[in-house]
């Protein structure tokens, strides 16, 4: 009954959506006020039924209903709470659903949070995500319905695959989709102002913060995901250029383009039909990743079964939103207007410079990530695109990305004089450069690579400090009240390009001097790494909930002192019968020790990888300082003043 | 400069910056394409001498043997018509198994086994890679044509 529920849920979800994304539309165009206020009881209502159909889902995930054919799928008896809610995204229908439900939950806090917007403008946003509710519901419905039923019902489920039974998985997919998502509220704003043809420093106010939090959503859910593959396939890795790794990213750069060019626009008035063009692409892309992800065209931990309907489904659904939104781009956006203007060396080019790195970055991703799949669509041959295309693009591309990206915040709006500038960053440039030469001597071996990465993340710091002084001149006042009188979105934009430093820091020393070693140990044999000694202790027997594990136990000691001790197991889940690697690491500043688990050999041995990662964990680390500061800049004075000021206002006679 | 100069300054180091990215990012991809391949193609000397490239099919069952260190493997990747010997070392992915799907990528030795780098096996106990699953098709399909063909 209770799946029924939710079936009916989604059915009238489904014509509330309809109405909330065509009745507010059409009284925008037309000036109906009564039309336009469609939009806001519609998007709460759609917002409830949404709600009542995923928490009619979860009950039967909670409840162990193996009729419906969804969770008997996905679960299964033995598995433990936390994992049965969490199967609710772990196959292709569920994960739309919470698409949706993710969708409808920014759609009902727009109505929240936009009473300072026009009628018309509001109406118009709301009628666009109501629209791409409507995809969604309506795919399910048609060929994805998360509650069919199963009967004769099963004896018990076929369980979740044990590659997403981990607490990172648990909190990593709603964090990606809040991202993915996110980005729909942009993009509603670009389509609005598209449509009435206005566009002014106001609108992209209005944006900016969203696009922040879809953004921050976002990088913190890849960071997630690149955590989880780090412990979780025991390879050492934390980023294949998989091409569900690809998919994320891509919609990633396509946003970090979209936050800098929407600064400028509020600022300065420029880049307007540039900024809707990005808020279009960020979202395309971010629905071209959920559906190559979730469509099982990819070969991936996240494929499920491959449909021809829900291919075609897919491909209609993705023309209709991204060439549509095109076309009316093309009709529209001359209308929106230009900017002011700029020279050819000032804050708006570098920004500009910086925008067109990131989407040629995006777009050699795309390229590298659809040809393999056209090719094969085609018939003319199966390929594959790996890591080196990636590293060959990837760095040429961002090195002057990162470099001028240090500059941007303190060249000047408008006009820079380069003399200026090369003045001010002269000491950066050559204490970056004398660590970028002297260091790696000390860490070991020197390449242009490490050289270069170093450079690079000493001149983001270098270049951050200068630009601190000069925030914060040392005028004898204490430093506190100095900081505080800095806005927040200041100092967000401050922490997420240390951030960026961190992040490559991190990425140069573990790619220029992690070691490795796969291992063949008897028990009590001792391996050396780095001047690390890894001890066998042999193995013991773990019986988890629903899987037995191998657990391995080494000692390792560094000098004869002893640092820590590793547990990595191998485990078999016994309902797939899948065998499944949790590597055992100790994590600290300096860097990572890593073991993991390979397959028992003769009389006792093993075999094992042993790693040591020097700061990997900075990466994360760098990652966490980005999205901390997109936290920083979403919590400026501004955005609740406006917001203050307007309600005030509203309230007078 | 007037603002017409600067503009056009602008677009076109816009326009330079786009091409030298996008001479680099092709080159890259021209040079990083790794083509895939059956054991039948690999028999008939389809595939490259020298370069690497991918083979995928089923591990044939009893064929994995282990040498003495422990770490080197050697199996058979069939498409049911034809065998490719596969040598590689290292540790095999969980999921590796007998009579299940894999894919290989690497190079051809010189006494014509194929050296792996990397062993990429599927992701659940039901999944076979497509490349796999394309590779046993596409033998089948030309076994039923050899069959046709004499009548």
């Amino acid at each position: 009954m209770i799946p029924e529920i939710g079936h009916f849920a989604l059915i009238i979800a489904l014509l509330v959506a309809l109405v909330q994304g065509s009745v507010p539309i059409i009284g925008a165009a037309t000036g109906n006020v009564a039309w336009m206020a469609f939009a806001r009881p519609a998007a709460r209502v759609q917002f409830l039924l949404v709600l009542i159909a995923t928490g009619c889902l979860a009950w039967a995930f909670a409840s162990m209903d193996y009729s419906v054919l969804y969770v008997a799928s996905n679960s299964n008896s033995k598995l433990p709470l936390q994992y049965r809610i969490a199967a609710l995204w772990g196959g292709h229908e569920g994960s739309l659903l919470l698409w949706a439900f993710i969708l409808s939950i920014w759609t009902v806090a727009v109505t929240f949070f936009s009473r300072h917007l026009p009628d018309a403008m509001r109406a118009r946003i709301l009628g666009v995500m109501g629209l791409v509710s409507v995809g969604f519901l309506l795919f399910m419905l048609t060929v994805s319905n998360p509650f069919e039923r199963l009967l004769p019902a099963a004896v018990d489920g076929r369980d979740l695959n044990p590659l997403l039974q981990d607490p990172g998985m648990v909190f990593h997919p709603p964090m990606l989709y809040m991202g993915y998502v996110g980005f729909s509220v942009a993009f509603a704003f670009a389509i609005a102002a598209l449509l009435g043809g206005e566009l002014d420093a106001a609108w992209a106010r209005w944006s900016r913060p969203w696009t922040t939090l879809a953004w921050l959503f976002l990088t913190v859910g890849i960071m997630g995901g690149s955590n989880w593959a780090y412990y979780e396939l025991g390879w050492g890795g934390w980023w294949f250029w998989d091409a569900v790794e690809n998919a994320s990213f891509m919609p990633w750069l396509a946003g970090t383009a979209l936050i800098h060019s929407l600064a400028v626009t509020e600022k300065r008035g420029s880049f307007k039909a540039w900024t809707v063009l990005l808020a279009i692409c960020a979202f395309s892309l971010s629905l071209l990743g959920t559906f190559l992800v979730r469509s099982g065209v990819l070969t991936s931990v996240h494929a499920f079964a491959t449909d021809p309907q829900r291919g075609l489904f897919i491909l209609v659904f993705l023309v209709v939103v991204i060439g549509g939104s095109l076309a009316l781009f093309a009709w529209r956006a001359p209308s929106v207007g230009r900017g002011g203007t700029f020279a050819v060396l000032s804050r708006e080019s570098l920004l500009l410079a910086n925008n067109v790195l990131l989407v040629v970055a995006a777009a050699s991703v795309l390229l590298g990530t659809l040809y393999p799949l056209f090719l094969d669509a085609l018939g003319m041959g199966k390929i594959s695109v790996g890591p080196p295309y990636f590293d060959a693009v990837f760095a040429p591309l961002m090195a002057p990305a990162v470099f001028l990206m240090a500059v941007g915040p303190l060249a000047r709006w408008k006009k820079a004089e380069l003399p200026d500038l090369a003045r001010r960053l002269r000491w950066a440039f050559a204490v970056s450069l004398v660590t970028a030469l002297l260091l790696p001597l000390l860490l070991g071996h020197w390449t242009p690579m490490i050289g270069l990465g170093l450079f690079l993340a000493f001149w983001v710091f270098a270049a951050s400090i200068q630009t601190l002084r000069e925030r914060l001149p040392a005028n004898g006042q204490p430093v506190l009240p100095r900081v505080r009188g800095v806005p927040r979105a200041w100092w967000g934009m401050w922490l997420a390009h240390v951030g960026i430093g961190v992040f490559i820091l991190g990425v140069t020393v573990v790619k220029g001097y992690e070691t490795e070693a796969a291992v063949r140990m008897h028990p009590g044999d001792i391996s050396h790494l780095s001047g690390y000694d890894f001890t066998f202790d042999g193995v013991a027997e773990v019986q988890g909930p629903n899987y037995v594990a191998t657990e391995g136990h080494l000692r390792v000691s560094h000098n004869g002192q002893p640092v820590a001790t590793l547990n990595p197991q191998k485990r078999l889940y016994t309902v797939q019968n899948m065998p499944m690697t949790e590597a055992g690491i100790a994590a600290s500043l300096s860097g990572d020790l890593y073991a993991s688990m390979g397959e028992s050999l003769d009389q006792g041995e093993w075999s094992i990888r042993l790693y040591r990662k020097p700061m990997v964990d900075w990466i994360w680390g760098g990652c966490a300082l980005m999205a901390l500061g997109g936290l920083l800049a979403l919590s400026d004075r501004r955005y609740r003043v406006t917001r203050r000021r307007r309600i005030e206002g509203e309230e007078l006679p | 400069m007037k603002a017409r100069h600067k503009r056009l300054a602008l677009i076109i180091s816009g326009v330079a910056l786009v091409a030298l990215a996008a001479t680099l990012i092709l080159n890259a991809f021209r040079s990083n394409m790794v083509f895939f391949f059956t054991p039948t193609q690999v028999t008939k000397g389809e595939a490259p001498k020298s370069g690497s490239f991918r083979i995928g099919g089923l591990v044939e069952s009893g064929s994995l043997q282990r040498d003495s260190d422990g770490l080197t493997v050697h199996f058979v990747v069939t498409d049911t018509v034809q065998r490719t010997k596969v040598t590689y070392q290292g540790i095999l992915p969980d999921l590796f198994k007998e009579g299940k799907g894999v894919v290989a990528q690497g190079k051809l030795g010189p006494d014509g086994a194929f050296i792996a780098s990397d062993v990429l096996a599927k992701h659940d106990e039901n999944y076979m890679p497509p490349e796999a699953a394309a590779a046993l098709k596409q033998a089948k399909e030309n076994s039923t044509k050899t069959l046709i063909v004499p009548k």
